[in-house]
């Protein structure tokens, strides 16, 4: 028996003007999660459930990117996707191209418990989420006045804010100060040592319909074994490219490396020229974050009673 | 040092006892690919060029589970799904869900090439199809009587097995022994190592037979059916969930970095490792080395090197 350690995060890639009080809504926020998953852990929930649990809660709430207030494709709709995956016998479940359901980790989950697959997504998993009577809603519910005027650039806006924008970070292609952090995730491991991730997003904003990003991918944005569990976000490409997620694994396993190591390891060496942060815990009680984007919305704790929100270095 | 190649048709439980009218077209069918392989490397295409030629005849050979002959879902449809990576650039590209294209692994290769994105699916994916003007054609072209007559077995098993109120599942249902004798967990795959050490490699199927719509197995997933980077390139056959859940083709480069394990131990160490019965794989190595390990009853399988060796097996 360890003890239990969670983390949160809501995405890498801050815009470093963000208003202070967008910053202490993503903290708050944050923190409440963290809140919700520690009493969690103090009844002795499952790993895999704490994730999901969480994950649902930072779906709901519209200010990060996931579920309610997804990033909007090309065409101004939402398709969500995510994954969860446990780490005792590897188990996942992800789905993509989701509209309509509420909570897509939840319904990921279900893939994984109560299909014979791993992975469904477009009109086949919106079919089975009405197959297991999952919550539904419609595009108004998914589309807030946030992501409306926000997060999608109108056209001839984009470049006359890039004028505007003094500095030239870039996430994805975009300046910054439009780019909307990829992601929410979560990480726990329990009592038991039993590792659990989860991720979920609206993906990358303004994308081309039918892109599938780096969140419902296993190695990539989510993954978990009996060592650790790890969720990404950032530049989903460079994270698919890197098959970040099972990197940390494979260097823990295969390099004697521990987590916060393996961390740094795989975000300094393996990430070539691209953008991308991750939450991790160990199976041994560890939590770990790492990234080399401007900042990354993040919360962790441990059951010693270290608790930590940042969103900087 | 040469080139080398190698290919696959899929893993499974091939029947030792295969008839002849169902073994020859599928070792005439390796035989054509790998020599339409050998000959692209003699005219000094790229190792990327290779696999993707190589799949695209396997594509097009209605008896491999790729393309025209691709398994059915449950509702009787052809979802279609394929990836390639380049392992000098680590550059990839994946597709899902397509029911047109005649070539996945072309459409894959224009995501890698064309767009920003790695992985494009089902509407998205036949939308961008049409935008670069790809081959395609009438959903019909891609069924053949053959997995029509799968898809009914593999209903009447699950059938059956509801009957007895078995409890296994349905995947395993779909594995046995069918009654035409031979097995479809297969997918088709090419690696392919150049002179100078650079290595690419392209996977493609049709899926599981039976499977729900919107299923998507290992192939496109990067780091589990497929993988390419400067140790080895990697192409993955068998039980989709599997390959995925053991994230099978990263972890043969992650033992030759790490354990500085030879390409043929990496890979017979990563089959061994999985459940017995339900994956294989193809690899080449920088040094042109090659590796075929399975544990299935067999996988259709064929290689080639510059120096001239070449085979062609089932078992």
């Amino acid at each position: 028996m360890t003890g239990w350690a969670i983390a949160v995060h809501g995405g890498a890639g801050v815009d470093p003007n963000l208003p202070l009080h967008r910053q202490e809504e993503a903290k708050k926020l944050l923190t409440r999660c963290l809140y919700i998953g520690i009493s969690a852990l103090n009844t002795n929930l499952p790993a895999i459930d704490v994730v999901e649990l969480v994950v649902r809660e930072l779906e709901t709430d519209p200010l990060f990117n996931s579920g309610r207030g997804s990033a909007l494709t090309e065409k101004g709709t939402v398709e969500m996707e995510a994954s969860i995956m446990e780490g005792t016998k590897r188990k996942y479940g992800a789905v993509s191209g989701v509209t309509t359901v509420k909570n897509p980790v939840s319904l990921a989950r279900l893939v994984m418990e109560k299909s014979p697959h791993s992975y469904l997504a477009f009109s086949g998993a919106e079919d089975f989420a009405r197959e297991q009577g999952v919550e539904l809603a419609d595009s108004d519910y998914f589309i807030t006045q946030d992501n409306f005027d926000y997060r999608i650039p109108t056209p001839g806006l984009d470049s006359s804010c890039a004028a505007e924008v003094d500095n030239p970070m870039v996430m994805n292609g975009l300046p910054i100060s439009l780019y909307a952090p990829e992601t929410v995730g979560c990480v726990v491991v329990d009592k038991e040592g039993r590792c659990a991730a989860a991720t979920s997003t609206g993906g990358l904003m303004n994308k081309r319909s039918g892109r599938i990003g780096d969140s419902p991918i296993i190695g990539a944005g989510t993954y978990a074994c009996n060592l650790c569990g790890v969720s990404c976000t950032g530049e989903g490409e460079a994270i698919l490219r890197a098959t970040l997620a099972r990197e940390v694994a494979a260097v823990m396993e295969y390099k004697g490396l521990r987590l916060q190591e393996a961390v740094d390891f795989v975000i300094k060496e393996r990430l070539d020229e691209g953008k991308a942060g991750l939450i991790a815990v160990s199976s041994n009680g560890e939590v770990a974050c790492g990234f080399n984007a401007n900042g990354m919305f993040r919360g962790c704790a441990t059951e010693d009673g270290f608790i930590e929100v940042g969103i900087w270095e | 040092m040469g080139w080398a190649i190698a290919l696959h048709g899929g893993a499974g439980d091939i029947p030792v006892d295969l008839p002849p009218e169902k073994r020859e077209p599928r070792e005439a069918g390796l035989r054509h690919c790998l020599d339409v392989g050998i000959l692209a490397f003699k005219n000094g295409r790229s190792h990327l060029a290779v696999v993707e030629l190589v799949v695209r005849e396997l594509e097009n050979h209605p008896q491999f589970n790729a393309g025209r002959g691709s398994v059915l879902t449950t509702e009787g449809t052809v979802e279609m799904e394929a990836s390639i990576m380049d392992g000098q650039t680590k550059k990839c590209g994946a597709v899902s869900g397509l029911k047109t294209v005649v070539n996945a692994v072309s459409l894959a290769r224009l995501v890698m090439e064309r767009t920003s994105h790695i992985y494009l699916a089902f509407e998205g994916a036949e939308a961008f199809a049409r935008e670069q003007g790809v081959e395609t054609a009438d959903p019909s072209y891609f069924i053949t009587l053959e997995n029509i007559e799968r898809l009914n077995q593999a209903k009447e098993a699950n059938r059956v097995q509801i009957d007895y109120s078995q409890p296994i599942s349905r995947e395993v249902q779909v594995e046995t022994h069918t009654a035409s004798g031979d097995s479809q967990l297969g997918t088709v795959g090419c690696v392919a190592v150049d002179s100078d050490g650079n290595m690419a490699l392209a996977t493609s199927t049709g899926g599981l037979v039976n499977k729900m719509v919107g299923r998507i197995g290992d192939t496109p997933i990067i780091g589990a059916g497929t993988y390419a980077n400067s140790y080895c390139a990697v192409s993955a056959t068998g039980k989709g969930e599997t390959i995925a859940r053991g994230t099978m083709a990263g972890v043969v480069a992650v033992l030759m970095e790490f354990k500085g394990l030879p390409l043929k131990e990496a890979a017979a160490y990563v089959v061994e490792k999985a459940e017995r019965g339900t994956v294989g794989l193809i690899a080449v190595s920088a040094t042109g080395e090659i590796a075929m390990p399975f544990n299935t009853t067999g996988m259709f399988r064929a290689c080639a090197t510059e120096a001239a060796h070449s085979e062609i097996a089932i078992h």
